[in-house]
């Protein structure tokens, strides 16, 4: 059975040795001259002013969690698709109550403002998405 | 023996098809671009300025490689070779072409011929996010950071979208399978003269897939991750030389597998309306006099050869399109793009869902 996966594992290799091979040309072709300043971390010509990994908006893991949440509803739905036709009305209102289900946490969380993605006051400490 | 040969033949033509289609974007990139913003564009190299792509790939091998300065080394590495593994493996489940008969079996055209089908595409496309992730966080720069960010709250927000509006394809068709639904899609037509295409009963899902894939390959209008305006380069900003032509390659080749994919779920794949590939095969073989090339007769291996030029065709035109859109809209903003994803996309796509259910369910589809 896994056998059959196989060809990924092809596909994966020729993208790694694609690369690979690329990267080491323009590595060995490509003048190397280096320098303090060129190797410096671009800051659009400011001196750097503090570290990047600092505090970011709490937005992002709020998109994060939306989307644990709905996604492994929307997985579900795919063993559906293969049997929905056989399953006739009864198995389409069985998938009904679930997206019911779902449509009311998404409408729950759409009031509660999670889905919301707006740049926080200015002067807050974190930075805009 | 053709068990084994002909997955990696087919790796190989889908392969070079991805990687010329790289080359031939840009040209037409730039080309389009001058043309509708009224300019000449490059014309100096070749005719027509064709050989500009490779003037570009030779730049990109002689600029200086440079590492910065408190980069996180491994990830560093990795990064631009993960942005070229979601185009190059997730065309291993688009059929091109009929089925052909290898030895005494029957051998459908394509690489895996799978149950799981769609849900290996969705699964390896969605390996695209670690790439930009990985540049963005390993980089140690504030605007890769915070593109990269953008990027995988970005995509993982529209992949709901789009997995969706996937769905609602799969449901009439009962398969997981790519080329069950090109089968589908075959042999009728709606209201006696449109072609059986997915795309006229779920205009509404294709357009939900439209939007979602641009947003998935980072396109204008949602390049949101890379805005020069805000981010300078946004997640490759610390990337020079070779490594930005991978995540450029990258994101070039994404757009051509999805498209792939669009054409096999709503426009019929490789087959084309009325014309029966295996014939015309059949007919341009008996014509040239069936020559056979590594034991098989020319009119067996010519079919799939068809509906391949088929199916990068279409293709084309959904690049073309890609290109158009770019050079005609704005970029969203930041809050924009999400209320879109979140709050029309996806109810749209739900919507789309139940009433292809209800139509399946009913008789109709």
């Amino acid at each position: 059975m896994p056998r059959q996966y196989l060809p990924v594992l092809v596909c994966i290799a020729l993208a790694f040795g694609l690369g690979t091979v690329l990267l080491a040309l323009s590595w060995f072709a490509g003048r190397q001259t280096g320098g303090e300043a060129k190797r410096s971390t671009y800051e659009s010509g400011l001196p750097l002013l503090d570290r990047s990994r600092k505090r970011l908006s709490v937005i992002f893991f709020l998109v994060a969690l939306d989307f644990v949440v709905f996604d492994v509803e929307a997985a579900f739905l795919y063993p559906w698709a293969l049997v929905a036709r056989d399953g006739g009305w009864p198995l389409f209102w069985a998938i009904g109550v679930f997206l019911a289900f779902l449509l009311a946490g998404f409408a729950y969380v759409w009031r509660k403002g999670g889905l919301e993605v707006r740049p926080p006051a200015a002067g807050s400490g974190t930075s805009t998405p | 023996m053709a068990e084994l040969l002909a997955p990696l033949l087919m790796i190989a033509l889908w392969a070079a098809a991805v990687l010329t289609a790289v080359v031939i974007m840009v040209w037409i990139e730039r080309r389009m671009s001058a043309l509708m913003q009224d300019r000449r564009g490059p014309n100096r190299l070749g005719p027509l300025g064709l050989f500009q792509a490779i003037a570009d790939a030779a730049k990109f091998i002689f600029k200086e490689s440079l590492t910065p300065a408190g980069v996180d080394r491994p990830l560093y590495l990795l990064a631009p070779l993960l942005a070229l593994l979601p185009a190059l493996t997730t065309f291993v489940v688009i059929p091109f072409g009929p089925e052909i008969e290898v030895a005494g079996e029957r051998l459908r055209m394509l690489v895996i011929d799978t149950d799981t089908g769609v849900m290996l595409f969705l699964a390896l496309a969605s390996l695209g996010v670690y790439a930009l992730v990985m540049a963005g966080y390993s980089s140690n720069n504030k605007y890769s950071l915070l593109g990269s960010l953008r990027a995988s709250a970005q995509m993982i927000s529209y992949e709901l979208a789009l997995t969706l509006s996937v769905v609602a394809v799969l449901v009439p068709a009962s398969s997981l399978n790519l080329a069950d639904v090109v089968d589908y899609q075959v042999g009728k037509q709606w209201l006696g003269l449109l072609p059986g295409w997915n795309v006229f009963p779920q205009a509404l899902g294709f357009l939900v897939f439209l939007v979602a894939a641009f947003a998935e390959t980072n396109r204008l209008p949602f390049d949101l991750p890379e805005a020069e305006s805000e981010l300078v380069a946004g997640y490759h900003t610390e990337d020079s030389a070779m490594r930005f032509a991978l995540f450029f390659m990258g994101e070039y080749m994404a757009m051509t597998t999805l498209s792939a994919l669009g054409v096999t779920l709503y426009f019929g794949g490789w087959t084309l309306p009325g014309v029966e590939l295996p014939a015309v095969a059949a007919a341009i073989a008996g014509w040239a006099g069936d020559p056979a090339l590594f034991g098989l007769a020319l009119s067996s291996w010519l079919a799939p050869l068809l509906g391949f030029g088929v199916l990068i065709g279409k293709v084309g035109l959904f690049l073309l399109f890609f290109v158009w859109v770019r050079w005609t809209f704005p970029r969203f903003r930041y809050d924009q793009l999400m209320r879109l994803g979140w709050k029309v996309l996806l109810p749209l796509a739900l919507v789309n869902l139940v009433a292809v259910a209800a139509l399946t369910v009913g008789g109709v589809l």
